[in-house]
């Protein structure tokens, strides 16, 4: 089974700061990391190839700099990975990157299946992978918490909030995965140096023939008018006193906000 | 402080720190106090690639050499000294194949070594064998194509855990010395069984084990080198380890006083944190100081090994002794800077105590070290005049 995984490099801290001037991260002075989500997926990818043969590819889309997260991937496992990265894919939001990431996919070629985590720690849309799947136009299995492939079909549990669902679908597919699927790897020894001295592909807009109207700034319906950090909530306010004293208390409280 | 090390021996030791915090730091006080194998902590480091660091690359190995080995050896230690002697004893089992072994036993062990799927230990020890090794009792009789076993060897780190043995028999008593021989024995060899596992003072997840040998008959080939050569056998497989036991005891010395530390910033006594006294200050300077001083010594061995050069019994010898006193002091201290604290099994600092004792025990007493450095140099001005 042939893999693409997609990941995506993001700074290594939960605290994310945004500049408020251009609402885009911050990103100096914080160290980065491999998406933790991603790593699960590379992490699925490399135990499904154990299990069933083939081969794992790792891609991302980024600046330069995005090379480092690929080779944590070539420690890990991988055997082969690609920087998309241009100027003009400068800007992306999830549709041009999605896009992107599909091109460079089509220009990769053969594959079976792409994994990618179910978001990014930063942006939190969940979106790109999904996007991916509509680009390509092949079937999306979200939230995946168990991949098990028979022939030429996969069989995937969903994590979803109440129940946990199994479907079915044919192959090729795109399948985002969450955090309890596995626990990622730790990088071996040998792996670090193969990662050390692995010339990492660059694919360009030109190399995947992307369409620059699809891609960077130029190519993302989506701007981002404003971000903020919305107010805490208040405290709440707990009723005390005998079952029915609360009951017309809380009625009343009700209707005074024209509740019910 | 830059140990001008290369970028191999950063990447293992990065490595094994990120096992050591992940897998090793969490279970520590409990494989201490069940006395549990850490089978964990070993895969762990299998899966790393950090099992054959010293085996040379044809047999599978990382042929990162005795500095590279004794750098994962300080840090696996750091985190845990049970699990440290349990990884470093493979080493000790595994060094009489490389340097004495057969390109076919070669072929046959060491991969599996290599790759952590097996353990090795080293079987030289008897209850009335220790420091003077020339007394071991366990006899290799031959017959035909085969030697026969009869015997028992004590304390043997690993025993019962490893599947690859390599042990050291009388073949032939009238030769005295040059009449023992090394032989390599597989787990299940019918007539080799396992004695009792100690209940030891430290080291305690480690497993410490009789090995018994009743009648155990097994084939010429499982000779390792030639016949009469077991004590070459052992003692340039000691010397090639010594330094490891070095970087162990560094190692358990590093993480007591990464603990003394981080309590002395952390314990405030009469309104400020006690590392603000002098009294603690100076018992912290002292013990990084002994601490770098052994470092030093532990690596400039390895790194004399790995050059090739011939003579190192001294240094071997040196780093080892100097390393272990300062692992035994520096321990010590650590419990003296937490105190009551440092004596509860709450904090780490007491078993590491306990655990830095046996390396002033163990390959070798302090004492047999200091009388093996004294002849050496006594010898060595002999022969100047």
């Amino acid at each position: 089974m042939d893999i693409i995984v997609c990941i995506k490099q993001v700074p290594d801290t939960t605290e994310v700061k945004i500049n408020p001037e251009t609402n885009t991260l911050v990103r100096e002075g914080v160290p980065s990391i491999v998406n933790p989500f991603d790593e699960n997926a590379v992490e699925s990818a490399l135990q499904l190839k154990e299990k069933y043969g083939g081969k794992v590819t790792v891609i991302t889309m980024g600046p330069p700099q995005a090379a480092e997260a690929l080779r944590t991937t070539i420690a890990m496992g991988a055997d082969e990975v690609y920087l998309v990265s241009d100027r003009a894919f400068a800007g992306s939001d999830t549709w041009a990157t999605s896009y992107t990431l599909s091109q460079a996919i089509k220009k990769i070629g053969r594959f079976d299946l792409i994994l990618c985590g179910k978001q990014a720690i930063d942006g939190d849309t969940a979106q790109v992978g999904p996007g991916i799947a509509e680009w390509l136009d092949i079937p999306q299995v979200t939230f995946a918490v168990k991949i098990d492939a028979e022939e030429s079909k996969l069989k995937v549990e969903r994590l979803l909030e109440e129940v946990n669902e199994v479907v079915e679908c044919p192959l090729p597919a795109v399948v985002t995965v969450v955090k309890q699927i596995n626990s990622p790897r730790l990088p071996s020894l040998k792996g670090m140096m193969r990662a050390k001295k692995a010339e990492i592909k660059n694919l360009s807009a030109q190399d995947i023939g992307a369409d620059l109207e699809n891609t960077g700034l130029k190519g993302s319906p989506t701007s981002v008018v404003k971000i903020f950090t919305p107010p805490p909530k208040g405290g709440g306010e707990i009723l005390a006193g005998e079952a029915a004293e609360i009951i017309v208390k809380l009625t009343d409280k009700l209707k005074e906000r024209k509740i019910i | 402080m830059d140990y001008l090390l290369t970028e191999e021996q950063i990447m293992i030791r990065d490595l094994v720190r990120k096992i050591a915090k992940d897998k090793i730091i969490p279970k520590r006080l409990e494989w201490d106090e069940t006395g549990e194998f850490p089978w964990e902590a070993l895969k762990a480091l299998a899966e790393a690639d950090l099992c054959g660091l010293y085996i040379p690359e044809e047999y599978g190995g990382m042929g990162a050499n005795i500095l590279g080995y004794s750098i994962a050896g300080e840090e696996v230690s750091r985190a845990c000294g049970g699990v440290g002697v349990s990884y470093m004893a493979s080493g000790l089992g595994s060094t009489p194949i490389i340097l004495f072994g057969s390109e076919e036993q070669k072929k046959k062990y060491l991969p599996a070594i290599a790759a952590g799927k097996k353990l090795a230990a080293f079987g030289l020890t008897e209850a009335n064998a220790g420091s003077d090794a020339a007394g071991i009792e366990t006899t290799a009789k031959k017959e035909g194509d085969y030697y026969i076993l009869n015997g028992t060897k004590q304390w043997i780190t690993n025993g019962g855990e490893a599947e690859t043995y390599t042990v050291i028999a009388i073949s032939d008593k009238s030769k005295g010395p040059r009449g023992a021989s090394a032989f390599i024995l597989e787990k299940g060899t019918p007539g080799f069984t396992f004695g009792k596992k100690e209940n030891k003072m430290g080291i305690r997840c480690s497993a410490t084990r009789e090995l018994v040998f009743q009648d155990c008959k097994i084939h010429k080939s499982q000779l390792l080198g030639k016949e009469g050569m077991g004590f070459i056998v052992a003692m340039k497989t000691l010397d090639m380890t010594r330094p490891g036991i070095g970087a162990q005891a560094v190692g358990i010395a590093q993480g007591a006083l990464d603990e003394a530390l981080k309590y002395s910033r952390q314990r405030v006594q009469f309104g400020r944190p006690i590392g603000s006294f002098q009294a603690i200050q100076h018992m912290l300077a002292d013990m990084a100081t002994l601490i770098e001083a052994a470092r030093a010594l532990v690596y400039s061995t390895a790194r004399m090994i790995d050059a090739g050069c011939k003579d190192f019994t001294l240094p071997a010898s040196e780093a080892k002794l100097f390393a272990s006193d300062v692992a035994m002091k520096v321990t010590t201290d650590a419990v003296q800077i937490l105190g009551g604290y440092g004596y509860m099994k709450e904090y780490p600092v007491e078993k590491m105590m306990r655990d830095a004792k046996i390396t002033q025990i163990y390959e070798g007493t302090n004492q047999i070290q200091r009388n093996q450095i004294a002849l050496a140099l006594i010898k060595e001005s002999a022969s100047k005049k």
